[in-house]
Parts: C-alpha cells; sequence; structure tokens
C-alpha cells in the first residue's frame, strides 16, 4: 500500500447497466486513488459515466466488478447499517437540488445528521449555530428552506455536510442550480471548508469555475479515466481559457 | 468502536408532527375519509346502543316504534344485534376508508421521494422511516377516529331523539355509548395504520440514490 494517505481507493471498477437486450457498459475499469485533503473535481460530458463514479465514491451504489474502499474499507463489504453509519459520518452529501428537508427550519436541518449520530440535542444546537454562522447565515436558524434563496439553501446544505465533521463531502454539481456569482460564493465556501478543516471535497461538474479551486481534476471519457491533472498542470489551461475571453 | 445511528423517539415524533403541521392539508384529506368512515361506524353502533336501552325499558309502545323503525329485535332474548345488511355496509365503508388511506399515502410517499433519500443520504436506517410514517398515521389515525367517533356518536343521539323524542334521554346507555365510541377510535387509528403499513415499507426501501435525481 502506498505512503500516502488515500481517503478513497478505486480499483478496477467497472459498471453495467442491464437494460433487458442490452447491457450498456457505462464504466470499463477505473482505478483511482484520492487523498486526504483535496479538493477534487470529476469533470466529463454527460453520459460519461461521471455521476455513476461519483455515486460509486459515494456508497450510494456498488459496483459491477472491482472495489471501492473508502478509509481503506471496502464498502461492498459493509452491510446496511454500516453503510448508514459511513454515510452519516464519514461522508457529507451536497447536492444540485439542494435538497433540504422542506418541512425543517434551516438549524433543524443542520442538525439531523447529528442527531443521526447520536449528539445531545443541545450540543447539536450549538454546534449548528456555529456552523450557521460559518456559512454566513446568522440569524437565519429559523428560517425554512422555502424562505431561503438558491445559495442560502445551498449554504445550509453545506452546513449540514460539515455537521459530524466527515472526512470525505461529496458535491453532486453543486452550483449547477446557482447563478454565477452565487456560485462562485459557494465554490470558495467549500475552498475555505477544504482548507480549514481539511476535508476532502469530491465534486461532480460541468461548471469551469471550479477548476481555479481544484488541486486535481480527473477527466472522465467514455467509461475511462481520460487525464488526471494536477494543480499545477490546471494553472496554464485555466490561463489559456481566460485569455481567450 | 460502535458504528450505530439512532433517532431517538422524541424527534420522531417531532419529525412526523412537523410533517403533518406543514402538509396541514393533505393530512386532513387522509383524516377526513378517516374520519368519515368511523363516524358511520359510529353512528351505526350508536344507534343499536340507544335502540338497546329504550327497549330495556320495556314499554311496549317503544317495541313498536322500534320496530317501526326498522330494528330487528331478537323475538326469544328481546334485544337488538347489527343486521347482516349493517354489517356489511359498515364493513364495505371501511374497507374503502382504507383502500383510500393506502392511495392517499402512497401519493405522499412519492411527494416526499427526495426528502426520504435525503435522509438516507444522511445516515438514516430503514425504520426510522418506517417509525416517521407510522408516528404520522397514528396522529392521524388518534384524531381522524375522535373527530369520527365524535361526530358519529352524536348523530346517533340526535336521530334517537328525533325517531323517539326527546324523553327517551332517561334510557340512553351512556356507558355503552361511550365504550362504542372509545372502540370505534380505536378501529379508526387500526385503521390508518393498515392503511400506512405498505407505503411505509416503499418509502423505506428507497435507495438513497434517489436524492441525486434531477427531475421530479
Amino acid at each position: 500500500m502506498s505512503d500516502r494517505n488515500n481517503i478513497v481507493r478505486v480499483s478496477g471498477v467497472t459498471k453495467d447497466f442491464d437494460l433487458g437486450k442490452i447491457v450498456v457498459k457505462v464504466l470499463k475499469g477505473i482505478d483511482l486513488e484520492i487523498e486526504a485533503g483535496k479538493y477534487i473535481s470529476i469533470m466529463g460530458p454527460s453520459g460519461s459515466g461521471k455521476s455513476t463514479l461519483f455515486n460509486m465514491i459515494g456508497g450510494l451504489d456498488k459496483p459491477t466488478s472491482g472495489k471501492v474502499f473508502i478509509d481503506e474499507v471496502d464498502i461492498a463489504q459493509l452491510d446496511a447499517y454500516e453503510l448508514a453509519w459511513l454515510r452519516c459520518r464519514k461522508i457529507g452529501y451536497i447536492f444540485q437540488t439542494f435538497n433540504l428537508i422542506p418541512v425543517m427550519t434551516a438549524l433543524e436541518n443542520i442538525t439531523i445528521p447529528m442527531t443521526f449520530a447520536g449528539v445531545p440535542a443541545d450540543d447539536a444546537n450549538k454546534r449548528g449555530m456555529e456552523l450557521l454562522s460559518q456559512v454566513g447565515l446568522d440569524g437565519r436558524h429559523s428560517h425554512r428552506p422555502s424562505e431561503l434563496s438558491g445559495g442560502q439553501q445551498q449554504r445550509v446544505a453545506v452546513a449540514r455536510a460539515l455537521a459530524n465533521s466527515p472526512s470525505i463531502i461529496l458535491a453532486d454539481e453543486p452550483t449547477g442550480n446557482l447563478d454565477l456569482t452565487t456560485g462562485e460564493d459557494i465554490i470558495a465556501l467549500l475552498k475555505n471548508m477544504s482548507i480549514e478543516r481539511g476535508v476532502t471535497v469530491i465534486s461532480a461538474t460541468h461548471d469551469y469555475k471550479m477548476l481555479n479551486v481544484s488541486d486535481q481534476v480527473i477527466w472522465i471519457r467514455d467509461g475511462r479515466i481520460d487525464k488526471i491533472q494536477e494543480r499545477d498542470e490546471l494553472d496554464i489551461r485555466t490561463g489559456g481559457l481566460e485569455s481567450a475571453h | 468502536m460502535s458504528r450505530l445511528v439512532a433517532l431517538p423517539l422524541s424527534k420522531s415524533f417531532q419529525m412526523a408532527y412537523q410533517s403533518i403541521r406543514v402538509r396541514f392539508f393533505r393530512s386532513l384529506v387522509t383524516t377526513m375519509s378517516l374520519v368519515l368512515a368511523v363516524a358511520f361506524l359510529t353512528f351505526i353502533q350508536t344507534g343499536n346502543d340507544t335502540a338497546s336501552g329504550l327497549l330495556s325499558s320495556g314499554e311496549e309502545s317503544v317495541e313498536r316504534s322500534l320496530t317501526k323503525a326498522g330494528y330487528d329485535i331478537n323475538p326469544v332474548t328481546k334485544t337488538i344485534a347489527s343486521s347482516a345488511k349493517q354489517r356489511w355496509i359498515v364493513f364495505l365503508s371501511l374497507l374503502t376508508c382504507v383502500v383510500g388511506i393506502i392511495n392517499a399515502q402512497l401519493m405522499s410517499v412519492t411527494e416526499r421521494f427526495r426528502e426520504i433519500g435525503t435522509l438516507k443520504c444522511l445516515g438514516a436506517l430503514d425504520r426510522f422511516i418506517v417509525r416517521i410514517f407510522v408516528i404520522e398515521a397514528t396522529i392521524q389515525g388518534l384524531a381522524g377516529g375522535f373527530l369520527g367517533a365524535l361526530l358519529g356518536g352524536l348523530m346517533g343521539l340526535l336521530s334517537t331523539f328525533l325517531k323517539f323524542g326527546f324523553s327517551t334521554i332517561a334510557y340512553i346507555p351512556w356507558s355503552t355509548v361511550g365504550m362504542t365510541m372509545f372502540y370505534t377510535m380505536c378501529t379508526g387509528t387500526i385503521l390508518s395504520l393498515i392503511g400506512v403499513l405498505y407505503p411505509a415499507i416503499v418509502a423505506s426501501r428507497m435507495q438513497p440514490i434517489e436524492a441525486m435525481r434531477v427531475e421530479q
């Protein structure tokens, strides 16, 4: 095993979807190691298998063959309780559609994962308020999602993802439903949290704004890894993009 | 290391209560079918109870007017039993009610797919989801059962007074009527629980990946 501290390791993963008459090979053998504390973007066109790979890393889907390790634990070996525990404590999810619970206030939304983790209500509320102020939503704790803007909802979602101090944050197109500046704010927030807390952020995205903050970009094409670019290689590329405008 | 996820009962109650309060209209529609079914059941039972009370007064005229009103008096024991026709109609109304509840709860599950998926992504176990739905159904069942029993009981008494006059108030077997109302309320709650069982299992089996779906 390598010396690097790999939080996620994907080895020889393939995924087939059986559609009855035809079998679609979505992933055709992916090998990947993700270092702890990095900000990773998974990029690729629609239908490239990007989302499928992303879901596997998050323990939301199981590979047809190959293995996915989170913290060197093979997730295929986990039972329902252990998977729930993993989702609760190790992984924070951020969704394109925010996915706050509509009947709950901002604070209650943030405290659900802590309740599941067995944190006493008072401690959970206290930490919830701290998280709210860290994402810049002081005084909004009693607002329902419907009373918040898209950007504010996504901030609540970021705070919720951080509630149990997970090792990994999985963000599925976190800026997909946000306008340009709000999207940039959310990206900056995620990047800050990643630096301050040493959380590994893995996001699947189409958004080129993400490239600027990524430590590593994994390009997926046609079910395989097309290329993996480190930050220093990226700067040249994004510089090129910027100058092209 | 204990790898456990938990949802305290008080928190489940809070979540169920909030869900009912915020989606009050939907809950009301579900509960209304229950209210009506329980009210009908209570109405029939209370009618029989009061008629039995009147019969036990032993007056000849009462027995005649009861027969005239359509009650089946057992000629040997001189008691009033619910007729086969009554039982059949009550059974059908309860059956319709349960089917209605299943339908409404399945709609509610579909509506909340993303919410359930999200809860699962946050670490909820299948049984947390079942528990929330069951608590919601219990609250709805108790509320609907209570209202239905009250409504049906009042209507039953009122119809007795209208048919046989207010003088019959002396012969009303209050404790029997009370017990009937209690039983019908329990029946309502049980119906609500039967109705939610299948939808709750459908909800709990949902995969967390559903939360990721964009279209809805």
